[in-house]
Protein backbone atom coordinates (compact mmCIF):
# COMPACT_ATOMS: atom_id res chain seq x y z
CA UNK A 1 0.00 0.00 0.00
CA UNK A 2 1.06 3.75 -0.59
CA UNK A 3 1.41 5.77 2.29
CA UNK A 4 0.79 9.17 2.72
CA UNK A 5 3.49 10.63 5.42
CA UNK A 6 1.58 14.13 5.13
CA UNK A 7 -1.60 12.27 6.89
CA UNK A 8 0.07 9.97 8.99
CA UNK A 9 0.02 9.98 12.58
CA UNK A 10 2.56 8.25 14.34
CA UNK A 11 -0.40 5.80 16.24
CA UNK A 12 -1.74 5.07 12.95
CA UNK A 13 1.84 4.48 11.55
CA UNK A 14 2.40 1.90 14.46
CA UNK A 15 -0.80 0.37 13.86
CA UNK A 16 -0.29 -0.45 9.84
CA UNK A 17 3.66 -1.90 11.19
CA UNK A 18 1.99 -4.08 14.26
CA UNK A 19 -0.74 -5.61 12.18
CA UNK A 20 1.89 -6.47 9.08
CA UNK A 21 -0.12 -3.96 6.71
CA UNK A 22 3.19 -2.15 6.07
CA UNK A 23 6.92 -3.73 6.87
CA UNK A 24 8.86 -1.53 9.09
CA UNK A 25 11.40 -0.52 6.11
CA UNK A 26 8.72 0.26 3.81
CA UNK A 27 7.52 2.59 6.26
CA UNK A 28 10.49 4.34 7.28
CA UNK A 29 11.53 4.05 2.91
CA UNK A 30 8.41 6.16 2.38
CA UNK A 31 9.42 8.84 4.93
CA UNK A 32 12.99 9.00 3.12
CA UNK A 33 11.17 9.31 -0.10
CA UNK A 34 9.32 12.25 1.56
CA UNK A 35 12.58 13.49 2.48
CA UNK A 36 14.17 13.58 -0.78
CA UNK A 37 11.20 15.18 -2.09
CA UNK A 38 10.61 17.75 0.19
CA UNK A 39 13.85 18.25 2.15
CA UNK A 40 16.01 20.33 -0.37
CA UNK A 41 13.27 22.90 -0.04
CA UNK A 42 12.87 22.99 3.71
CA UNK A 43 16.41 22.19 5.39
CA UNK A 44 14.99 20.33 8.22
CA UNK A 45 17.55 17.62 8.37
CA UNK A 46 21.31 17.96 9.41
CA UNK A 47 22.07 14.42 8.48
CA UNK A 48 19.70 11.55 7.26
CA UNK A 49 19.90 8.15 8.14
CA UNK A 50 20.02 5.62 5.44
CA UNK A 51 18.97 2.86 7.36
CA UNK A 52 18.92 3.09 11.07
CA UNK A 53 18.31 -0.50 12.77
CA UNK A 54 14.69 -1.17 14.30
CA UNK A 55 11.24 -2.95 13.88
CA UNK A 56 9.18 0.33 14.79
CA UNK A 57 8.27 3.62 13.14
CA UNK A 58 10.92 6.15 12.34
CA UNK A 59 11.36 9.31 14.40
CA UNK A 60 13.79 12.68 13.60
CA UNK A 61 15.57 13.97 16.23
CA UNK A 62 17.02 17.63 16.84
CA UNK A 63 20.57 17.77 16.43
CA UNK A 64 21.60 18.48 19.93
CA UNK A 65 20.37 14.75 21.30
CA UNK A 66 23.56 12.16 21.11
CA UNK A 67 23.17 9.42 18.60
CA UNK A 68 25.87 6.88 18.63
CA UNK A 69 27.86 6.48 15.57
CA UNK A 70 25.71 9.59 14.21
CA UNK A 71 26.80 13.37 13.66
CA UNK A 72 25.44 15.18 16.68
CA UNK A 73 26.21 19.27 15.43
CA UNK A 74 24.35 20.85 17.77
CA UNK A 75 24.02 23.44 14.92
CA UNK A 76 27.71 24.31 15.62
CA UNK A 77 30.84 24.17 13.19
CA UNK A 78 32.84 23.70 16.64
CA UNK A 79 30.80 20.01 16.81
CA UNK A 80 31.03 20.01 12.44
CA UNK A 81 32.89 16.45 12.90
CA UNK A 82 31.63 15.02 16.24
CA UNK A 83 30.10 10.94 16.39
CA UNK A 84 29.21 10.31 19.73
CA UNK A 85 30.42 7.17 21.15
CA UNK A 86 26.91 6.48 23.03
CA UNK A 87 23.41 7.02 23.03
CA UNK A 88 21.71 9.95 24.75
CA UNK A 89 19.06 7.95 27.57
CA UNK A 90 16.10 9.53 25.63
CA UNK A 91 17.55 7.77 22.40
CA UNK A 92 18.30 4.23 24.09
CA UNK A 93 14.69 4.93 25.53
CA UNK A 94 13.41 5.17 21.49
CA UNK A 95 14.93 2.33 21.00
CA UNK A 96 13.68 -0.38 23.43
CA UNK A 97 10.28 0.19 21.11
CA UNK A 98 12.01 -0.16 18.07
CA UNK A 99 11.88 3.69 17.05
CA UNK A 100 14.54 4.39 14.17
CA UNK A 101 16.00 6.91 14.11
CA UNK A 102 15.84 8.58 10.14
CA UNK A 103 18.11 12.09 10.77
CA UNK A 104 18.92 14.72 12.83
CA UNK A 105 17.21 18.03 12.61
CA UNK A 106 18.42 21.50 12.37
CA UNK A 107 18.34 23.63 15.56
CA UNK A 108 19.83 27.15 15.90
CA UNK A 109 23.59 27.33 16.94
CA UNK A 110 23.68 25.16 20.53
CA UNK A 111 19.65 26.01 20.38
CA UNK A 112 20.23 29.43 20.68
CA UNK A 113 17.59 31.24 18.86
CA UNK A 114 14.23 31.36 17.93
CA UNK A 115 14.10 31.02 13.97
CA UNK A 116 17.15 28.57 12.88
CA UNK A 117 18.78 31.44 11.06
CA UNK A 118 21.60 30.87 14.34
CA UNK A 119 22.40 27.21 12.52
CA UNK A 120 25.95 27.23 11.64
CA UNK A 121 24.32 25.56 8.49
CA UNK A 122 21.68 28.02 7.19
CA UNK A 123 17.87 28.51 8.32
CA UNK A 124 15.19 26.11 7.84
CA UNK A 125 12.10 26.89 6.06
CA UNK A 126 8.54 26.86 6.84
CA UNK A 127 6.53 24.54 5.43
CA UNK A 128 3.61 26.81 5.26
CA UNK A 129 5.40 29.15 3.38
CA UNK A 130 9.40 28.57 3.09
CA UNK A 131 9.95 32.64 2.93
CA UNK A 132 9.56 32.58 6.06
CA UNK A 133 10.93 30.77 9.40
CA UNK A 134 10.13 27.60 11.09
CA UNK A 135 10.62 28.95 14.47
CA UNK A 136 13.27 28.16 16.71
CA UNK A 137 15.83 26.75 18.01
CA UNK A 138 13.80 22.99 16.83
CA UNK A 139 12.61 24.44 13.44
CA UNK A 140 13.94 21.47 12.29
CA UNK A 141 11.81 18.96 14.11
CA UNK A 142 9.53 21.37 13.21
CA UNK A 143 9.38 21.47 9.75
CA UNK A 144 9.89 17.77 9.13
CA UNK A 145 6.89 16.66 11.39
CA UNK A 146 4.99 19.31 9.63
CA UNK A 147 5.95 18.65 6.60
CA UNK A 148 5.37 14.66 6.72
CA UNK A 149 9.17 14.44 7.21
CA UNK A 150 8.99 12.27 10.29
CA UNK A 151 6.09 10.95 12.12
CA UNK A 152 7.15 12.88 15.28
CA UNK A 153 10.43 14.01 16.59
CA UNK A 154 12.48 14.91 19.90
CA UNK A 155 13.35 18.75 20.72
CA UNK A 156 14.70 20.38 23.75
CA UNK A 157 13.46 23.53 24.86
CA UNK A 158 15.17 26.27 27.37
CA UNK A 159 13.20 28.89 26.52
CA UNK A 160 10.62 27.87 23.77
CA UNK A 161 12.74 25.82 21.39
CA UNK A 162 9.47 23.31 21.23
CA UNK A 163 6.50 25.07 21.58
CA UNK A 164 7.26 28.20 19.27
CA UNK A 165 8.05 26.52 16.48
CA UNK A 166 5.71 23.93 17.09
CA UNK A 167 2.81 27.15 17.14
CA UNK A 168 5.08 28.86 13.62
CA UNK A 169 4.78 25.61 11.88
CA UNK A 170 0.72 24.32 13.09
CA UNK A 171 1.45 21.71 15.33
CA UNK A 172 1.33 20.13 18.69
CA UNK A 173 4.94 20.54 20.79
CA UNK A 174 5.34 20.09 24.62
CA UNK A 175 7.99 20.77 27.10
CA UNK A 176 7.68 19.22 29.70
CA UNK A 177 7.94 19.56 34.03
CA UNK A 178 11.65 20.13 34.47
CA UNK A 179 13.24 16.75 35.64
CA UNK A 180 10.91 14.32 33.89
CA UNK A 181 13.02 13.43 30.98
CA UNK A 182 16.09 13.22 31.27
CA UNK A 183 19.42 14.86 29.61
CA UNK A 184 22.00 12.49 29.97
CA UNK A 185 23.85 12.57 26.28
CA UNK A 186 22.27 15.93 25.17
CA UNK A 187 24.60 18.65 25.15
CA UNK A 188 23.83 20.99 27.63
CA UNK A 189 22.82 25.20 26.94
CA UNK A 190 21.06 26.08 30.30
CA UNK A 191 21.03 23.33 32.79
CA UNK A 192 18.54 24.94 35.47
CA UNK A 193 16.06 25.21 32.43
CA UNK A 194 16.76 22.43 29.70
CA UNK A 195 14.11 19.81 28.86
CA UNK A 196 13.84 17.07 25.95
CA UNK A 197 10.14 17.25 25.01
CA UNK A 198 7.96 15.63 21.89
CA UNK A 199 7.29 17.39 18.59
CA UNK A 200 3.83 15.46 17.43
CA UNK A 201 1.42 15.56 14.82
CA UNK A 202 -1.79 15.33 17.38
CA UNK A 203 -1.91 15.35 21.32
CA UNK A 204 -2.17 11.57 21.84
CA UNK A 205 0.77 10.92 20.00
CA UNK A 206 2.70 13.73 21.98
CA UNK A 207 1.16 11.92 25.23
CA UNK A 208 2.23 8.62 23.93
CA UNK A 209 6.21 9.79 22.84
CA UNK A 210 6.32 11.91 26.77
CA UNK A 211 5.36 8.27 28.18
CA UNK A 212 8.50 6.65 26.28
CA UNK A 213 10.91 9.11 26.80
CA UNK A 214 10.62 9.96 30.30
CA UNK A 215 11.40 9.03 33.79
CA UNK A 216 13.92 8.86 36.05
CA UNK A 217 17.19 8.05 34.80
CA UNK A 218 20.42 7.29 37.36
CA UNK A 219 22.64 8.99 34.29
CA UNK A 220 20.77 12.49 35.04
CA UNK A 221 20.45 13.49 38.85
CA UNK A 222 17.57 15.83 38.43
CA UNK A 223 14.77 13.86 37.08
CA UNK A 224 12.38 12.06 39.44
CA UNK A 225 9.38 9.22 39.33
CA UNK A 226 6.91 10.21 37.01
CA UNK A 227 3.29 10.21 37.26
CA UNK A 228 1.29 7.04 35.08
CA UNK A 229 0.83 9.00 31.46
CA UNK A 230 -2.75 8.83 30.56
CA UNK A 231 -3.33 9.09 26.59
CA UNK A 232 -6.55 11.57 26.37
CA UNK A 233 -9.61 10.23 25.14
CA UNK A 234 -12.70 12.39 26.51
CA UNK A 235 -13.82 15.35 24.03
CA UNK A 236 -15.04 17.59 26.64
CA UNK A 237 -13.98 19.84 29.39
CA UNK A 238 -16.11 19.35 32.08
CA UNK A 239 -15.15 20.37 35.28
CA UNK A 240 -11.99 21.86 33.87
CA UNK A 241 -10.71 25.49 35.46
CA UNK A 242 -8.80 27.59 32.61
CA UNK A 243 -7.06 30.13 33.64
CA UNK A 244 -6.41 33.30 31.28
CA UNK A 245 -3.69 35.53 32.32
CA UNK A 246 -4.18 39.02 31.04
CA UNK A 247 -0.74 39.73 30.42
CA UNK A 248 0.43 37.11 28.22
CA UNK A 249 -2.98 37.67 26.48
CA UNK A 250 -2.27 41.09 26.41
CA UNK A 251 1.40 41.59 26.00
CA UNK A 252 1.97 44.60 23.65
CA UNK A 253 3.45 43.09 20.07
CA UNK A 254 0.58 40.47 20.02
CA UNK A 255 -0.88 40.58 16.53
CA UNK A 256 -4.63 40.74 16.36
CA UNK A 257 -5.31 37.71 14.43
CA UNK A 258 -3.10 35.58 16.92
CA UNK A 259 -5.60 37.34 19.26
CA UNK A 260 -8.91 36.26 17.50
CA UNK A 261 -7.72 32.58 17.11
CA UNK A 262 -6.97 32.07 20.73
CA UNK A 263 -9.97 33.97 21.73
CA UNK A 264 -12.41 31.58 19.49
CA UNK A 265 -10.31 28.61 21.19
CA UNK A 266 -11.33 29.78 24.62
CA UNK A 267 -14.92 29.99 23.79
CA UNK A 268 -14.64 26.61 22.49
CA UNK A 269 -13.54 25.54 25.64
CA UNK A 270 -16.35 27.08 27.43
CA UNK A 271 -18.77 25.46 24.79
CA UNK A 272 -17.12 22.17 25.60
CA UNK A 273 -17.57 22.26 29.51
CA UNK A 274 -14.66 24.15 31.15
CA UNK A 275 -14.55 27.72 33.26
CA UNK A 276 -12.45 30.18 31.48
CA UNK A 277 -11.77 32.85 33.86
CA UNK A 278 -9.27 36.15 33.76
CA UNK A 279 -6.39 36.12 35.83
CA UNK A 280 -3.13 38.01 36.29
CA UNK A 281 0.62 37.60 36.55
CA UNK A 282 1.55 40.71 36.65
CA UNK A 283 5.58 40.22 37.16
CA UNK A 284 6.35 37.10 35.44
CA UNK A 285 5.55 38.41 31.52
CA UNK A 286 6.78 42.12 32.29
CA UNK A 287 10.55 40.77 33.92
CA UNK A 288 10.28 37.12 32.40
CA UNK A 289 12.56 37.64 29.28
CA UNK A 290 15.14 39.83 31.19
CA UNK A 291 15.46 37.07 34.06
CA UNK A 292 15.41 34.59 31.21
CA UNK A 293 18.66 36.61 29.18
CA UNK A 294 20.54 36.15 32.36
CA UNK A 295 19.62 32.93 33.69
CA UNK A 296 20.24 31.00 30.53
CA UNK A 297 23.71 32.67 29.12
CA UNK A 298 25.50 32.82 32.75
CA UNK A 299 24.51 28.98 32.83
CA UNK A 300 26.00 28.85 28.80
CA UNK A 301 29.07 30.56 29.55
CA UNK A 302 29.88 27.62 32.17
CA UNK A 303 28.25 24.56 30.04
CA UNK A 304 30.15 26.29 26.81
CA UNK A 305 33.56 26.14 28.57
CA UNK A 306 33.53 22.56 27.53
CA UNK A 307 34.82 23.48 23.74
CA UNK A 308 38.09 23.65 24.41
CA UNK A 309 39.90 21.68 20.95
CA UNK A 310 40.91 18.97 23.61
CA UNK A 311 39.10 16.39 24.02
CA UNK A 312 36.47 16.20 20.80
CA UNK A 313 35.18 19.15 18.37
CA UNK A 314 37.03 21.65 16.28
CA UNK A 315 40.75 22.49 16.75
CA UNK A 316 42.77 26.00 15.53
CA UNK A 317 46.12 26.16 15.89
CA UNK A 318 48.18 28.04 18.41
CA UNK A 319 51.64 28.81 19.59
CA UNK A 320 50.50 28.00 22.75
CA UNK A 321 47.41 25.90 24.98
CA UNK A 322 45.71 29.53 25.51
CA UNK A 323 46.12 31.05 22.15
CA UNK A 324 44.82 27.65 20.89
CA UNK A 325 41.61 27.48 22.95
CA UNK A 326 40.97 30.86 21.94
CA UNK A 327 41.56 30.54 18.42
CA UNK A 328 38.96 27.51 18.38
CA UNK A 329 36.33 29.06 20.23
CA UNK A 330 36.64 32.16 18.17
CA UNK A 331 36.46 29.78 14.65
CA UNK A 332 34.08 27.44 15.92
CA UNK A 333 31.43 29.41 17.76
CA UNK A 334 28.96 31.74 15.92
CA UNK A 335 27.44 35.52 16.76
CA UNK A 336 24.93 34.08 19.08
CA UNK A 337 27.04 32.21 21.33
CA UNK A 338 29.51 34.25 21.41
CA UNK A 339 27.09 36.68 22.61
CA UNK A 340 25.54 34.47 25.26
CA UNK A 341 28.97 33.61 26.71
CA UNK A 342 29.79 37.00 26.98
CA UNK A 343 26.79 38.10 28.44
CA UNK A 344 26.81 35.02 31.33
CA UNK A 345 30.75 35.71 31.42
CA UNK A 346 29.63 39.61 32.38
CA UNK A 347 26.69 38.98 34.53
CA UNK A 348 28.78 36.54 36.78
CA UNK A 349 32.02 38.30 36.82
CA UNK A 350 33.38 40.27 40.27
CA UNK A 351 31.74 42.80 40.49
CA UNK A 352 28.84 42.41 38.81
CA UNK A 353 27.23 39.08 40.15
CA UNK A 354 24.72 40.34 42.72
CA UNK A 355 23.55 42.84 40.32
CA UNK A 356 22.58 40.49 37.17
CA UNK A 357 22.91 36.93 37.61
CA UNK A 358 21.81 37.11 41.60
CA UNK A 359 18.75 39.67 40.82
CA UNK A 360 17.63 37.46 38.27
CA UNK A 361 17.26 34.13 40.50
CA UNK A 362 15.66 36.00 42.91
CA UNK A 363 13.09 37.22 39.95
CA UNK A 364 12.93 33.70 39.22
CA UNK A 365 11.64 33.27 42.50
CA UNK A 366 9.27 35.82 42.08
CA UNK A 367 7.78 34.15 38.42
CA UNK A 368 7.93 30.69 40.54
CA UNK A 369 5.14 32.04 42.80
CA UNK A 370 3.23 34.05 40.98
CA UNK A 371 2.40 30.69 39.24
CA UNK A 372 2.19 28.70 42.03
CA UNK A 373 -0.59 30.61 43.62
CA UNK A 374 -2.81 30.85 40.06
CA UNK A 375 -2.35 26.77 40.35
CA UNK A 376 -4.65 26.96 43.29
CA UNK A 377 -7.29 27.95 41.42
CA UNK A 378 -7.17 26.94 38.34
CA UNK A 379 -5.65 23.34 36.54
CA UNK A 380 -4.60 25.28 33.00
CA UNK A 381 -3.56 28.70 32.00
CA UNK A 382 -4.29 29.84 28.58
CA UNK A 383 -2.31 31.98 26.37
CA UNK A 384 -0.74 32.42 22.41
CA UNK A 385 2.56 30.45 22.51
CA UNK A 386 4.00 33.18 19.97
CA UNK A 387 2.84 36.90 19.73
CA UNK A 388 2.91 36.80 16.00
CA UNK A 389 2.88 33.98 12.82
CA UNK A 390 5.68 32.92 11.37
CA UNK A 391 7.84 36.14 10.55
CA UNK A 392 10.34 36.25 7.24
CA UNK A 393 13.79 35.03 7.14
CA UNK A 394 15.81 37.81 7.99
CA UNK A 395 13.40 40.32 9.20
CA UNK A 396 14.95 40.19 13.28
CA UNK A 397 18.14 38.14 12.65
CA UNK A 398 20.23 41.81 12.91
CA UNK A 399 18.60 42.87 16.42
CA UNK A 400 19.64 40.33 19.24
CA UNK A 401 16.64 42.61 21.53
CA UNK A 402 13.80 42.06 18.83
CA UNK A 403 14.58 38.42 18.13
CA UNK A 404 14.53 37.57 22.25
CA UNK A 405 11.12 38.90 22.49
CA UNK A 406 10.11 36.27 20.59
CA UNK A 407 10.09 33.97 23.50
CA UNK A 408 7.64 36.43 25.79
CA UNK A 409 4.83 34.21 26.15
CA UNK A 410 6.94 30.57 26.39
CA UNK A 411 10.02 32.01 28.76
CA UNK A 412 7.83 32.59 31.98
CA UNK A 413 6.63 28.66 32.41
CA UNK A 414 9.73 27.87 31.73
CA UNK A 415 11.66 29.37 34.47
CA UNK A 416 8.70 27.98 36.89
CA UNK A 417 9.70 24.37 35.55
CA UNK A 418 6.58 24.19 34.28
CA UNK A 419 5.18 21.77 31.52
CA UNK A 420 3.76 23.95 28.37
CA UNK A 421 2.06 22.61 25.39
CA UNK A 422 1.17 24.57 22.04
CA UNK A 423 -1.76 23.01 19.73
CA UNK A 424 -2.78 25.03 16.61
CA UNK A 425 -5.45 27.36 16.83
CA UNK A 426 -6.59 28.69 13.72
CA UNK A 427 -4.74 30.70 10.77
CA UNK A 428 -4.01 34.27 10.73
CA UNK A 429 -2.59 35.38 7.02
CA UNK A 430 -3.15 31.64 6.18
CA UNK A 431 -0.04 31.09 8.57
CA UNK A 432 -0.46 28.32 12.04
CA UNK A 433 -1.25 30.31 15.71
CA UNK A 434 -0.12 28.20 18.26
CA UNK A 435 -2.67 28.20 21.61
CA UNK A 436 -0.08 27.42 24.55
CA UNK A 437 -1.55 25.11 28.00
CA UNK A 438 0.53 25.67 31.20
CA UNK A 439 0.09 22.93 33.92
CA UNK A 440 1.34 23.11 37.37
CA UNK A 441 4.30 21.19 37.79
CA UNK A 442 3.50 16.58 36.75
CA UNK A 443 0.27 18.44 35.65
CA UNK A 444 1.08 17.00 32.02
CA UNK A 445 -2.03 14.22 31.98
CA UNK A 446 -4.13 17.54 32.15
CA UNK A 447 -2.59 19.36 29.66
CA UNK A 448 -2.98 16.53 27.61
CA UNK A 449 -6.81 16.19 28.21
CA UNK A 450 -7.40 19.79 27.27
CA UNK A 451 -5.17 20.07 24.27
CA UNK A 452 -6.88 17.08 22.93
CA UNK A 453 -10.37 17.56 23.68
CA UNK A 454 -9.84 21.34 22.15
CA UNK A 455 -7.42 19.60 19.04
CA UNK A 456 -11.05 17.97 18.48
CA UNK A 457 -13.20 21.01 18.64
CA UNK A 458 -11.00 23.34 16.48
CA UNK A 459 -10.43 20.43 13.94
CA UNK A 460 -7.21 22.03 12.45
CA UNK A 461 -5.58 20.57 9.52
CA UNK A 462 -2.11 20.12 10.44
CA UNK A 463 -1.19 19.60 6.71
CA UNK A 464 0.15 23.07 4.92
CA UNK A 465 -2.43 24.37 2.66
CA UNK A 466 0.33 24.74 -0.35
CA UNK A 467 1.26 20.54 0.28
CA UNK A 468 -2.27 19.36 0.24
CA UNK B 1 22.36 53.03 31.84
CA UNK B 2 26.05 53.36 30.59
CA UNK B 3 26.93 51.63 27.54
CA UNK B 4 29.95 48.78 28.08
CA UNK B 5 33.26 50.15 26.65
CA UNK B 6 35.57 48.45 24.82
CA UNK B 7 37.87 47.28 27.06
CA UNK B 8 34.98 45.81 28.91
CA UNK B 9 33.93 43.26 25.90
CA UNK B 10 37.48 42.70 26.04
CA UNK B 11 37.66 41.97 29.52
CA UNK B 12 34.52 39.32 29.44
CA UNK B 13 36.03 38.16 25.82
CA UNK B 14 39.06 37.31 27.71
CA UNK B 15 37.10 35.64 30.60
CA UNK B 16 35.26 33.21 28.64
CA UNK B 17 38.39 32.46 26.13
CA UNK B 18 37.11 33.94 22.79
CA UNK B 19 39.81 35.74 20.87
CA UNK B 20 37.27 38.47 18.72
CA UNK B 21 38.43 40.22 15.38
CA UNK B 22 38.47 44.01 16.03
CA UNK B 23 35.55 44.46 13.90
CA UNK B 24 33.92 41.52 16.22
CA UNK B 25 34.50 43.91 19.02
CA UNK B 26 32.77 47.13 17.63
CA UNK B 27 29.82 44.97 17.02
CA UNK B 28 29.48 43.00 20.11
CA UNK B 29 29.77 46.20 22.31
CA UNK B 30 26.89 47.55 19.90
CA UNK B 31 24.93 44.33 20.83
CA UNK B 32 25.74 43.59 24.54
CA UNK B 33 25.12 47.10 25.53
CA UNK B 34 21.70 46.45 23.89
CA UNK B 35 21.25 43.19 25.71
CA UNK B 36 22.52 44.82 29.30
CA UNK B 37 19.70 47.58 28.94
CA UNK B 38 17.15 45.19 28.47
CA UNK B 39 17.94 42.54 30.79
CA UNK B 40 18.57 45.66 33.71
CA UNK B 41 15.37 45.28 33.60
CA UNK B 42 15.37 42.73 36.61
CA UNK B 43 16.48 45.65 39.02
CA UNK B 44 13.54 47.48 39.06
CA UNK B 45 12.13 45.22 41.67
CA UNK B 46 11.96 45.40 45.35
CA UNK B 47 13.34 41.66 46.12
CA UNK B 48 14.54 42.50 49.48
CA UNK B 49 12.84 39.31 50.97
CA UNK B 50 13.07 37.21 48.37
CA UNK B 51 15.40 34.12 48.27
CA UNK B 52 16.95 32.96 45.07
CA UNK B 53 16.11 30.19 43.04
CA UNK B 54 18.53 28.04 41.53
CA UNK B 55 16.34 25.01 40.21
CA UNK B 56 12.82 24.81 40.07
CA UNK B 57 12.41 21.57 41.54
CA UNK B 58 12.14 21.24 45.66
CA UNK B 59 14.70 18.21 45.49
CA UNK B 60 18.25 18.07 47.23
CA UNK B 61 20.66 15.25 47.15
CA UNK B 62 19.55 12.78 44.63
CA UNK B 63 21.31 8.94 45.80
CA UNK B 64 22.70 6.19 44.17
CA UNK B 65 23.65 2.98 44.66
CA UNK B 66 27.22 3.33 44.22
CA UNK B 67 27.96 0.11 42.30
CA UNK B 68 30.81 -0.06 40.14
CA UNK B 69 30.57 -0.21 36.23
CA UNK B 70 32.19 -0.58 32.78
CA UNK B 71 33.20 3.32 32.01
CA UNK B 72 33.86 3.72 27.91
CA UNK B 73 36.74 2.11 26.31
CA UNK B 74 39.72 4.44 25.88
CA UNK B 75 39.36 3.87 22.03
CA UNK B 76 36.13 5.41 22.10
CA UNK B 77 37.17 8.04 24.94
CA UNK B 78 39.58 9.27 22.26
CA UNK B 79 37.20 8.95 18.84
CA UNK B 80 36.78 12.76 18.72
CA UNK B 81 39.85 13.60 19.70
CA UNK B 82 41.75 16.32 17.74
CA UNK B 83 44.84 15.01 18.69
CA UNK B 84 46.12 12.18 21.10
CA UNK B 85 49.40 10.52 22.04
CA UNK B 86 48.79 6.87 23.37
CA UNK B 87 46.83 7.47 25.85
CA UNK B 88 46.83 11.12 26.02
CA UNK B 89 45.06 14.01 24.70
CA UNK B 90 48.04 15.95 23.16
CA UNK B 91 47.51 20.01 23.18
CA UNK B 92 50.03 22.43 21.93
CA UNK B 93 52.24 23.54 25.35
CA UNK B 94 51.18 25.36 27.92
Amino acid sequence: MTVDTLRLSAEEANRLVTQGEVSSDELYRAYLDAIGERDPELHAFLYVCENDPGEGIPIAIKDVIGTRGIPTTAGSKILESYVPVYDATVIANCRKRGLRVIGKTNTDEFAMGSSTENSAFGPSHNPWDPTRVPGGSGGGSAAAVSAGLAPWALGSDTGGSIKQPAALCGHVGLRPTYGTVSRYGVVAFASSLDQVGPVARNVRDCAFLYSVISGRDTNDSTTVDVPRVELPTADDLKGLRIGVPKEMNGAEGIESGVTAAVQSALERAESLGASVEECSLPRSVDYGVACYYLIAPAEASANLARYDGVRYGLRDDGADFREMVMRTRDAGFGDEPKRRIMIGAYALSAGYYDAYYGTAQKVRTVIKREHDELFERFDVLVSPTSPTVAFPIGAKIDDPVAMYMNDVLTIPSCMAGLPGMNIPCGLSEGLPVGLQLIGPQFGENTIFRAGHALEQAIGFDVVPERLR
Amino acid sequence: MARITKEEVLHVARLARLELSDDDVAKFQEQLSDILEAVSKVSELDLSDVPPTAHPLAIANAWAEDVPRDCLPLDDVFANAPDRDGDYFRTPPA
